[in-house]
């Protein structure tokens, strides 16, 4: 782990100012940020620790539990939030017996929302992973679930 | 993401040291395209992965390659050109025919029919909702006639991740222009002369932002973009930047150039990843050819771009808070005493706009500040995208001249109501806007107007409500939204959002008392005057417009107990309309509660109101619209 920290540094040049991508990157290669990592970013950039948690803790994209192999982003975006988001969302809860911001206990799922991902368009939208899902109704979510292990 | 098809992205031939290069290369990349050959240029945008796009640009690769035509068509992977609600989208140059919802299967049949044989595959047009007409044409379908697509139009054209393309389409060419025959002053004059206002949301004139940042004192400033579209509702800035981001560099580097500043950065959502991406491959494109970094095609003038990504917060769409942001600090805004054209990012002078703002510049130095300021209204020039989403038929993206009627916006161009259902009213500016109804649809649309009626411009979020939207609801939605985004930093935002909440949180519960509408206007006034920023300042407009503009249902929710619209869960109740259940039984085993009892074949089913937890499964399920909410 302790180079991996050092490589994604080194490619930011130690720059201070990049510490949100820092800490994205180190996000993308975790799922999460580490402890062990964030105490690495503190030392190898010379910054407060506490600089480094409020900003780890102040922005919605990350997360410092260990998330599931399934990240799921219900997008609550004005466009999809008229067309029914807030019912995706309460039949996703519903069907992984979690809230958002939590994962499953058997780390398949964590469930989360979006502000807006941009496909307004296509409301209401998911994101599962990297793959956009459009025009998700209640009556879909079971079966789009049961696609990813 | 990798995988992700760049056909045109070749090495780049070396770097430019003269105007003179520069206009040689254009004429060598126009020389071997052909114009009369056919290019199919298929969206492959964000919204379009949805339906699998990258497949069908594969397939459509396959298909050329298996009857030989590699000689004889180009295939092309564009960025976002708006009408996403009917992806997948391809158009067929030079003739301009336009296919939508374009699946998998149809490949093989569009190489042969339309590239071979030069027919049109009817089931793949346009076919217009209300009237019927189908449009072989993109330039003739309601959607797109009645836009005029200034910024908007190069991204159904260009590859984004082709520095070629972007040249092919006279990129770079306003750069060359203001290095070598304008001085910085005159940049300045010219876009102020145009009138461009800042699309980000503020409408601050863009010229005059410049000329004080160029003015300050301070031998380091900074340029910045804005692409932290945190505006829900919005995607303007996500499809410029996929789709022709060459555009928006080339109009920082222009700012640069007027402004004295050699470094900028790019501040840009996390959420967008491919924007991102194809940000990222246009800098070192750009500075492959010698258009960026040092030395700028021989001028002698150098400017650097970093890009900087966002982690997701609403508040870092203020000036101040991005800054703090691109330091690697928490994004919390500061009181705006001293100007960030004075003292921005790391106390220097900074200058930033948004990138819509960013994309007209090239357009306004080639064609100057009076055509540009021919297009739109007395106070508000050119021409705004906005997003129109929502309950309307058409949604997308679209580009229209400012001032344009707010009725032809969401009739002409949205194609009316979805369902034929009832209009109630656009809600724009996003979170921080208001909400419009029906008796002010005729207003033109420009930064005056909308403030003028309650709303305002922000960064062109249009969503379009209609009988089955709740104002309560959706004024609850807004100011949740905000109070989970608000940083926290200043009282009246982090506790005045909190109490708002609370209120509507009990009038949509069935729990609001009478004096609760008056506690609502008197904690947004106190928001008004004292939020520390815009974030605070402006939360409360969604809320008082829905109060002005339908008090009514906001009664009914205090005073009734009813919500009109049916959508606030503790005041409605699902049940089955038995003339119109068939006894299908199709909602009876996706009911997680198993409310829903199956009789017989012909019998309608019952609905157990103790079971039932209003998730609207059954109501979305059932086709035959046997599910009542009331």
């Amino acid at each position: 782990m302790a180079s991996k920290v050092e490589t994604i540094i080194n490619k930011y040049e130690a720059d201070k100012g990049q510490l949100v991508s820092i800490l994205q990157d180190i996000q993308t290669e975790h799922h999460y940020l580490p402890k062990e990592a964030l105490d690495e970013v503190v030392a190898l950039l010379d910054i407060p620790a506490s600089q480094v948690y409020s900003v780890a803790t102040f922005f919605k994209a990350f997360s410092l539990t260990p998330r599931g192999r399934h990240l799921i982003k219900v997008c609550l975006g004005t466009a999809c939030h008229v067309r029914g988001a807030a019912k995706v969302v309460d039949k996703m809860e519903l069907d992984l017996s979690i809230k958002r911001t939590e994962t499953t206990p058997d780390m398949r799922y964590t469930l989360e929302t979006a502000n807006c991902v941009g496909c307004c368009a296509l409301g209401p939208m998911v994101m599962i992973d990297e793959k956009y899902h459009g025009q998700i109704t209640s009556d879909k979510v079971s079966p789009l679930l049961a696609k990813y292990e | 993401m990798g995988s992700r098809p760049r056909p045109n992205d070749k090495a780049p031939a070396g770097r430019l040291n003269s105007p003179k290069q520069l206009e040689a290369l254009r004429a060598s990349i126009l020389n071997k395209r052909d114009p009369k050959r056919p290019c199919i240029a298929l969206c492959v945008g964000t919204g379009c992965l949805a339906y699998g796009c990258v497949d069908i640009f594969q397939a459509f690769n396959n298909e050329i390659a298996k009857q030989k035509l590699q000689n004889s068509v180009d295939i092309r992977a564009t960025r976002c050109r708006g009408f996403c609600e009917r992806g997948a989208l391809l158009t067929i140059y030079p003739q301009g025919v336009f296919y939508q919802r374009v699946k998998l299967e149809d490949v093989p049949e569009i190489v042969t029919e339309t590239i071979v044989k030069g027919r049109i595959v009817q089931r793949l047009l346009y076919t217009d909702p209300n009237t019927k007409e189908q449009y072989a044409k993109e330039a003739d379908i309601p959607f797109y006639k009645k836009q005029q697509r200034l910024l908007l139009d190069a991204n159904s054209k260009i590859d984004p991740t082709s520095i070629e393309d972007y040249l092919a389409i006279g990129g770079y060419s306003a750069l060359a222009k203001v290095l070598f025959q304008m001085k910085p002053e005159q940049v300045i004059e010219e876009v102020k002369k145009s009138g461009l206002r800042g699309r980000g949301g503020g409408g601050f004139p863009t010229g005059n932002k410049w000329q004080s940042t160029r003015e300050a004192h301070d031998e380091i400033k900074y340029v910045i973009c804005n692409c932290d579209e945190g505006d829900p509702g919005a995607f303007m800035d996500r499809s410029l930047m996929e789709g022709n981001p060459h555009s928006v560099l080339e109009g920082m580097i222009i700012g640069a150039y007027a402004i004295g500043s050699h470094e900028g950065y790019v501040y840009i959502r996390h959420e967008y990843p491919m924007a991102v991406e194809n940000v990222m491959t246009a800098i070192k494109l750009a500075e492959s050819k010698g258009l960026l970094g040092s030395n700028i095609l021989g001028s002698g003038f150098h400017f650097k771009v970093k890009v900087s990504r966002g982690g997701g917060a609403f508040v870092c769409g203020e000036s101040t808070a991005l800054m703090a942001s691109l330091e690697g600090k928490v994004g919390e805004p500061r009181a705006k005493y001293v100007h960030t054209s004075e003292k921005g990012l790391y106390n220097r002078p900074s200058n930033l706009n948004n990138v819509e703002t960013w994309a007209n510049i090239p357009h306004i130095i080639l064609k100057g500040s009076d055509w540009f300021s021919s297009i739109g209204t007395m106070t508000s020039k050119g021409t705004k995208i906005f997003s129109l989403v929502g309950k309307v038929n058409n949604t997308g993206l679209i580009e229209v001249p400012m001032g344009m009627k707010l009725r032809d916006i969401v009739y002409g161009i949205g194609g009316g109501i979805r369902d034929g259902k009832k209009f109630k009213a656009v809600q724009t500016g996003g979170p921080s806007g208001g909400f419009i109804p029906e008796s002010h649809l005729d207003i033109a649309v420009d930064f005056d107007e909308l403030t003028r009626v309650g709303s305002m411009m922000g960064s062109g979020a249009m969503i379009v409500t209609d009988e089955n939207t709740c104002m309560v609801d959706m004024a609850k939605y807004f100011v949740g939204f905000l109070q989970e985004e608000s940083c926290g930093k200043c009282l009246p935002c982090r506790e005045g959002l909190k109490r708002m909440l609370q209120i509507l949180t009990d009038i949509t519960d069935g729990r609001g008392r009478e004096e609760d509408i008056e506690l609502l206007a008197r904690l947004a006034a106190t928001l008004k005057d004292a939020a520390l920023c815009a974030l605070g300042s402006t939360a409360a407009n969604p809320v008082l417009t829905a109060i002005k503009y339908f008090r009514d249902e906001y009664e009914a929710h205090i005073k009734d107990h009813r919500c009109p619209a049916g959508v606030c869960k503790p005041l409605i109740t699902y049940s089955i309309i038995n003339e119109k259940c068939p006894g299908c039984g199709k909602c009876v085993e996706p009911c997680p509660t198993k409310a829903i009892t199956f009789v017989a074949k012909k019998e309608p089913v019952i609905l157990d109101q103790e079971k039932c937890i209003k998730c609207g499964t059954c109501y979305d399920i059932c086709n035959l619209k046997a599910v009542a909410i009331k």
